[in-house]
């Protein structure tokens, strides 16, 4: 069964659980993020809409 | 498979459906890990610390290997000028400082409750720390340096230079006496953890590593579609 009991030390393991979901998120996030955009600017300038 | 790959054509065909493919493999490795690792009694000297040993760990292994593929992709890039290689230089570098930011993280919020500091100048710590500061390092320079080619060049010997720490990280609790514990789980011998505890520490390693194979492919198509964008541009003002 599921034991999300940390006790006395909950506080240095979910800081270190949260920490790592947000920096997770933050690569996932960023990564995506620069490979729309150039995807987005490689189809703008062959179609000629941005010179 | 390598050399197939560094056709850019043949490597942005085979990364549109091996990136999203890894991206599953992560998420499903991650879940039945941390289910693993919340069903895994307290320790008994640790306590519930040792949670933190599972995301602490393969964040540690993953700053090394990431660095390892950062430094081979700058060797064939800087040896045979090969764009792909470039790209996938830059590309694992950041990915890479995450993973070295959370290996020292929450290897201090690790250290406090287990060692009563967070933070010591011991061998293992310190050289983790000189590998971030490659990666920082490594990005700084690329973007101060606006000649594309020439950024290149001198992030890949920087890169190369840096490879030299790699050893000195992994044998830093053998070669010196170290408040960071010795290797557990690659070692003669075998590793000494128990199944229970060992487990999820593996499929969370696995999921990490296939969470990078995923954001590393992505990056690399990212960095092929911006020289693309970049040609296009010249191009046009031409």
């Amino acid at each position: 069964m599921l034991d999300f009991d940390a006790g006395k030390y909950a506080p240095y393991v979910w800081t270190a659980y949260g920490l790592t979901a947000a920096v997770f998120v933050l690569m996932v996030a960023d990564t995506l993020a620069r490979a729309r955009r150039w995807r987005r600017k490689v189809r703008d300038r062959e179609t000629d809409k941005t010179p | 498979m390598i050399a197939a790959l560094a056709n850019p054509e043949r490597f942005m065909r085979f990364s549109r459906w091996a990136a999203p493919l890894f991206g599953v493999i992560a998420v499903a490795l991650g879940a039945v890990g941390l289910w693993l690792d919340f069903i895994a009694p307290p320790d008994y000297q640790q306590h519930y610390t040792v949670h933190i040993m599972f995301i602490h760990v393969p964040a540690a292994w993953m700053s090394l290997f990431v660095y390892g593929c950062l430094a081979g992709a700058s060797f064939i890039g800087l040896v045979f000028r090969h764009s792909l290689a470039d790209a996938a230089a830059r590309a694992a570098a950041p990915l890479g400082a995450g993973f070295t930011f959370l290996a020292l993280v929450t290897g201090s919020l690790w250290g406090k409750p287990t060692w009563g500091t967070w933070w010591v100048w011991d061998a293992r710590l310190t050289s983790v720390l000189v590998l971030f500061l490659f990666y920082l390092g490594y990005l700084a320079l690329q973007a101060a340096i606006d000649d594309e080619q020439r950024a290149a060049r001198a992030c890949a010997i920087l890169a190369l230079v840096g490879a030299i720490n790699l050893p000195i990280v992994h044998f830093s609790v053998t070669w010196w006496n170290t408040l960071h514990q010795g290797s557990s789980v690659f070692r003669k011998g075998g590793p000494t953890m128990p199944p229970v505890y060992l487990e999820p520490l593996l499929i969370l390693s696995l999921a990490y590593m296939a969470a990078f194979g995923a954001l590393w492919l992505v990056r690399i198509r990212g960095e092929v579609w911006r020289k693309r964008a970049n040609a296009l541009a010249l191009r046009a003002a031409g």
